[in-house]
């Protein structure tokens, strides 16, 4: 009967385990006093029952010690569970450096994937076992939220910005993919299937499905399209800073502040030139590509922008 | 049970004495006073998530404000909070002119502070600087600079509401003051309007550096 | 309805051959009488009729919604009419039947009584929120009718200022409108306890339903407003694009999550907070004892009232907000739960040695004890970040919050109207049958939200229409017990109609309870809530029940 009616879902990542265990200490708190209170409340309604209408009860105003008790004893378990969920949180929080990197884009109501090789699904994602994924996310519309219950995770997808995902796949098979943030009419069919495979399955999939331009080379398709790379470039009389080995480093503003030049900041100044220039240039000459580029565009340009100078080939591209 | 019965000392039928009547009218209006603050702060509190996001665009959306305008309508809203108090002094001294012109004074300089909020106003909608869909800054659609505007108008907007509010409870205290109501002593209405209107002007005096002087040295526009 | 309210007195008075006295109910007759009134008692029934409309309203939508979820398929509605329905449940429910209910019925009615006073302070503007309920609530009603509202009670942005086709601005407006209703009773609260105690009554002698209604109070004022400017704001974004939530701009849809939530995680405490006072007026009645631990109560009220206000981050650990702000909202959320906890404990420790009977009132308390728990120590799961990552905006949050909301406050608000009901209208309801239906409603409250903790942790996902096949099980459970739960509700509103025509006349104080509006007002009370002329001067405690002697300072700290 028990095997109908699951009271947790499959635990599909190694992050599934974990975030399990948490739950059944906290259960076992909760049930440990919700047990020790409905317990005293039938034999506190039973033993003192009244017993004559013209009964009087004992004079009890209070006790300090038993309040510090009953204050210190919750708040110690409180702080335990702080700590241990903490933890749990941070560590998912923080990227794994090796991953392999997708990007999603939310619209309502579809999840678009783009794989590392450039594959894309509707809805749908593979991804191989035992390898660390780390989801690049940004939404067209409102806010959507992907959730992974197998896997135990969940983020909010959010226009205007990046939001970042992982976790590793230790289980083969199908799962669950769904929307969690309400996001309109079909938000309940914003649903998907997460299929996990074996490296090899995986690298048999990639080849099947049609592989289009990995984003790297859709960036660099769109910096020479775009004609980024006419002020965009290394020579001195450039117009516009040089992008070669910048993405990850501090970048000096005309306004003295200084900002990291991320995913976030390249967004920005695709989107929005004026808002933040970069020092010894002027402000208003870039034009706005708002309209011009799709979000998955932009996601590509990021992921060419990060190769820039990282590998000498590209740099040489760049700089012709 | 259909309305109170007014005692001559104006005390209401629930209360003890005049007294407790008036501590509760003043604790009720310091009450409302932080209810106000907390209506103003979820602007404020939007206003500085916006500004640390975007210090530039704040800087140059600002400096297409007037700041010798703003500046007079700061000075107008001091010399109106002046007024009141005198009015607020001359409620305590029993002196119906007293009262009628410190009221009058604080409606003529509330007066001259929407007109001019209007010369403002008309400025940004000549300039094409109200937000909506037919926002221009400097050529452009505008992005962030959109924002500034937008809370320039829900923040002046509201407190200029507050000020109408105001002007029209002034209306309504003069006809009770020409009627004779306020006889000397205690008068927790005219006191208690005093606070709103000095709370109103403590708004812009936060609002008019917030939003006139950030960008106001950054050159280009005057 | 006024016509049954004021039931002249036909009917042999049972109280000591004494003539029949002008109650608040008889003073005056016609419907001028009622709408023009200033009376806080009458304003307090006006307030209950009005909020039992939107119960009901509220209820059958939350019905048609259980219907709809019986199957894993969405048959029954369109995705669309679904969406309309959750959404007005949520609006409904918390604007216009969670935040008034207990304030405006039974603070209104018993604030100025139990601190020996005639009236609130500032009655004008008592009914003046009462006017602005309407309007809201009327508001509310225009955008069901015309269109429905469909982005959820939270108005998330920037689905509600640019994607959903409903009526956003006009809903926004109506939430703004009510918004002032609530501060206006806070205000008055306020100043009433403040400044109108009679003599005697210090603040520590106080009930301490009135130190949870001051909390509430505190919460009103600070938090409301914050929420009017958020629709404000919402509203203008919506009907001129202004950006400020629009991300095409610069605009954060974050933001408006930290404003909203900044109001609406307080919001919660103005629903419970009260129940909380409920509660412990109960315990303390039906177990013929002072509250134990009672500065212990009253302070965490307050301490609740407080730390509510700094805990709002906690709806948004997966929102994109900073990790680091997780880790201090999270730390906070532990912190606030422990003035619950304690005021759980110290409910508990009042039963022991005392004289417990289980009437009505007692049922829905004890009742309340239980769900309530349950409904806290849950709310630790979603506080714990790494839970909350799988368990956010899930069926674990809607089991989460209806045990707090329904198993806590509704159960508090039942109880409270049980024991206080003959107070109101000076007739009993019927006790036999009140017991039963306190325990149908238990009962069917347990089957319908106990299996959506399971579902949430299954992870289905909140607010949808449709889902797989094998969350069925769970929902037909939950929808079966809706049924139960709606059939409770139904009987206690229809034998409490009965009781005040055909309910046994009650004697001043029908439960033998301590506190001024027992021991000093009859039932009901007249208009001035006192005998004429009686100046009310309070000498001792609240809850000062006569206790057996032997048992006095039995190793047990007897404070002063």
């Amino acid at each position: 009967m028990w095997k109908d009616l699951p009271l947790y879902p499959e635990q599909a990542s190694t992050i599934a385990q974990p975030v399990d265990l948490l739950y059944f200490f906290l259960i076992a708190v909760s049930a440990f006093f919700a047990l020790v209170i409905s317990v005293l409340i039938v034999i506190f309604a039973s033993k003192y029952r009244k017993s004559r209408p013209d009964a009087k009860s004992a004079h009890i105003e209070g006790s300090t010690l038993l309040e510090v008790i009953w204050t210190v004893i919750p708040l110690g378990l409180t702080m335990v569970m702080f700590a241990w969920g903490t933890i749990l949180f941070f560590d998912q929080a923080r990227m794994p450096a090796d991953a392999l990197e997708f990007t999603v884009t939310g619209k309502q109501w579809m999840w678009k994937v783009q794989h590392p090789t450039g594959q894309r699904e509707i809805n749908d994602l593979h991804v191989p076992i035992g390898k660390p994924c780390r989801l690049t996310m940004t939404s067209e519309d409102v806010i959507h939220s992907y959730y992974i219950p197998a896997f135990r995770t969940k983020q909010d997808v959010v226009a205007g910005r990046y939001s970042e995902l992982w976790f590793e796949a230790s289980k083969l098979g199908t799962y669950d993919i769904y929307c969690a943030e309400y996001c309109g009419t079909e938000h309940s069919k914003m649903v998907g299937k997460v299929t996990v495979m074996t490296q090899q399955d995986y690298e048999m999939w990639l080849s099947g499905a049609v592989a289009n331009e990995t984003p790297v080379q859709a960036g660099e398709r769109l910096f020479t399209a775009m004609r980024c790379i006419t002020c965009h470039n290394s020579t001195s009389t450039a117009r516009g800073p040089d992008l070669t080995g910048q993405f990850g480093k501090d970048v000096r503003l005309a306004s003295g502040a200084s900002v990291n030049f991320d995913a976030e900041y390249v967004r920005e100044s695709i989107l929005n030139p004026a808002a933040k220039t970069v020092e010894g240039f002027q402000a208003g000459l870039m034009p706005t590509y708002q309209g011009q580029l799709k979000e998955e565009d932009i996601l590509s340009l990021i992921a060419y922008l990060k190769t820039l100078g990282a590998d000498k080939s590209a740099q040489g591209a760049a700089a012709k | 049970m259909s309305d109170h019965a007014h005692s001559t000392t104006g005390l209401v039928h629930h209360f003890d004495d005049i007294e407790q009547q008036h501590e509760a009218g003043t604790l009720g209006m310091w009450a409302f006073l932080i209810t106000e603050v907390l209506f103003f702060g979820g602007l404020f509190g939007a206003y500085a998530v916006y500004r640390s996001a975007y210090p530039e665009a704040f800087m140059r959306a600002s400096s297409h404000l007037d700041v010798d305008l703003g500046g007079v309508n700061t000075i107008v809203l001091i010399c109106s909070s002046l007024t009141m108090a005198l009015s607020v002094y001359a409620a305590q001294k029993g002196s119906k002119r007293g009262i009628i012109m410190g009221l009058l004074g604080t409606m003529f300089f509330g007066a001259i502070f929407l007109g001019v909020k209007v010369i403002e106003y008309k400025d940004k909608w000549d300039h094409h600087l109200v937000p909506g869909d037919n926002f221009i800054f400097e050529g452009n659609p505008g992005g962030p600079e959109q924002l500034y505007f937008a809370l320039y108008f829900a923040m002046t907007g509201v407190h200029a509401f507050h000020m109408i509010v105001g002007m029209v409870i002034i209306c309504w205290m003069i006809k009770k003051a020409h009627r004779g109501d306020f006889t000397p002593g205690h008068h927790p209405l005219v006191e208690n309007f005093g606070l709103y209107w000095h709370f109103v002007d403590i708004v812009w005096i936060f609002l008019f550096p917030l939003l006139y002087l950030i960008g106001a040295h950054s050159g280009s526009h005057t | 309805m006024s016509s049954t309210l004021h039931t002249p007195a036909q009917h042999a008075s049972a109280t000591k051959g004494a003539k029949e006295r002008d109650t608040y109910l008889t003073a005056d007759y016609g419907w001028k009488s009622w709408l023009f009134t200033v009376d806080h008692k009458r304003i307090a029934v006006l307030y209950l009729i009005s909020i039992m409309v939107f119960f009901l309203i509220g209820g059958t939508f939350a019905l048609l919604m259980r219907a709809e979820l019986m199957t894993a398929k969405g048959d029954l509605f369109e995705a669309e009419t679904y969406n309309k329905l959750f959404t007005m449940h949520g609006v409904v429910m918390i604007f216009f039947f969670l935040i008034p209910s207990i304030p405006a019925v039974l603070g209104n009615f018993l604030v100025p009584i139990m601190i020996g006073t005639k009236d609130l302070a500032f009655p004008k503007i008592n009914l003046l929120s009462w006017y602005i309920y309407l309007v809201g609530g009327g508001a509310t009603l225009y955008v069901a009718i015309t269109g429905g509202l469909d982005t959820g009670w939270t108005f998330y942005a920037p689905y509600s200022s640019t994607y959903a086709n409903t009526n956003v601005a006009a809903a926004a407006i109506a939430v703004f409108i009510t918004g002032f209703s609530s501060i206006l009773t806070g205000l008055n609260f306020i100043v009433t306890i403040h400044k109108m105690r009679a003599p005697g009554m210090t603040w520590f002698r106080m009930p301490l339903f009135l130190w949870a209604q001051y909390a509430t109070s505190l919460i009103m004022i600070l938090g409301t407003p914050v929420l009017a400017i958020t629709v404000m704001l919402l509203a203008l974004e919506r009907t001129f694009h202004i950006g400020i939530f629009d991300p095409a701009l610069g605009g954060d849809p974050v933001l408006f999550q930290h404003l909203f939530w900044f109001y609406s995680h307080p919001a919660v405490y103005i629903m419970i907070l009260p129940g909380m006072g409920v509660i412990s007026e109960i315990v303390a009645c039906f177990s013929r004892k002072r509250m134990f631990g009672y500065h212990f109560i009253a302070f965490s009220s307050l301490a609740i009232a407080i730390f509510g206000f700094v805990v709002w981050g906690h709806h948004m650990f997966v929102s994109g907000q900073s990790a680091y702000a997780g880790f201090v909202f999270s730390f906070l959320t532990m912190l606030v739960a422990i003035p619950s906890a304690v005021k759980v404990f110290n409910w508990i420790a009042t039963l022991y040695k005392g004289q417990v009977s289980l009437e009505t009132p007692m049922l829905y308390a004890l009742g309340f004890i239980g769900l309530f728990t349950i409904g806290g120590v849950t709310g630790l799961f979603l506080a714990v970040m790494g839970l909350d990552r799988h368990v956010h905006d899930t069926y674990f949050v809607v089991a989460h919050f209806h045990y707090v909301m329904v198993g806590g406050m509704v159960m508090a608000f039942m109880g409270g109207m049980h024991f206080w009901w003959s107070k109101m209208f000076g007739r009993k309801y019927p006790e036999a049958m009140g017991q039963f239906a306190a325990v149908v409603i238990f009962v069917g409250f347990n089957f319908t939200f106990f299996p959506q903790f399971i579902l949430g942790y299954m992870g289905m996902p909140r607010r949808y229409h449709q889902y797989n096949d094998e969350f069925t099980a769970l929902n037909v459970l939950s929808s079966a017990g809706a049924t139960i739960l709606g059939t409770g509700f139904l009987m206690t509103i229809v034998y409490f109609l009965w009781s005040l025509k055909w309910g046994q006349k009650a004697p001043q104080n029908q439960w033998d309870a301590k506190g001024l509006e027992w021991e000093k007002a009859q039932s009901p009370p007249p208009t001035f809530n006192f005998e004429d002329g009686e100046r009310i001067v309070v000498t001792e405690d609240a809850y000062a029940y006569t206790y057996e002697e032997s048992h006095t300072g039995s190793g047990h700290e007897v404070k002063k």
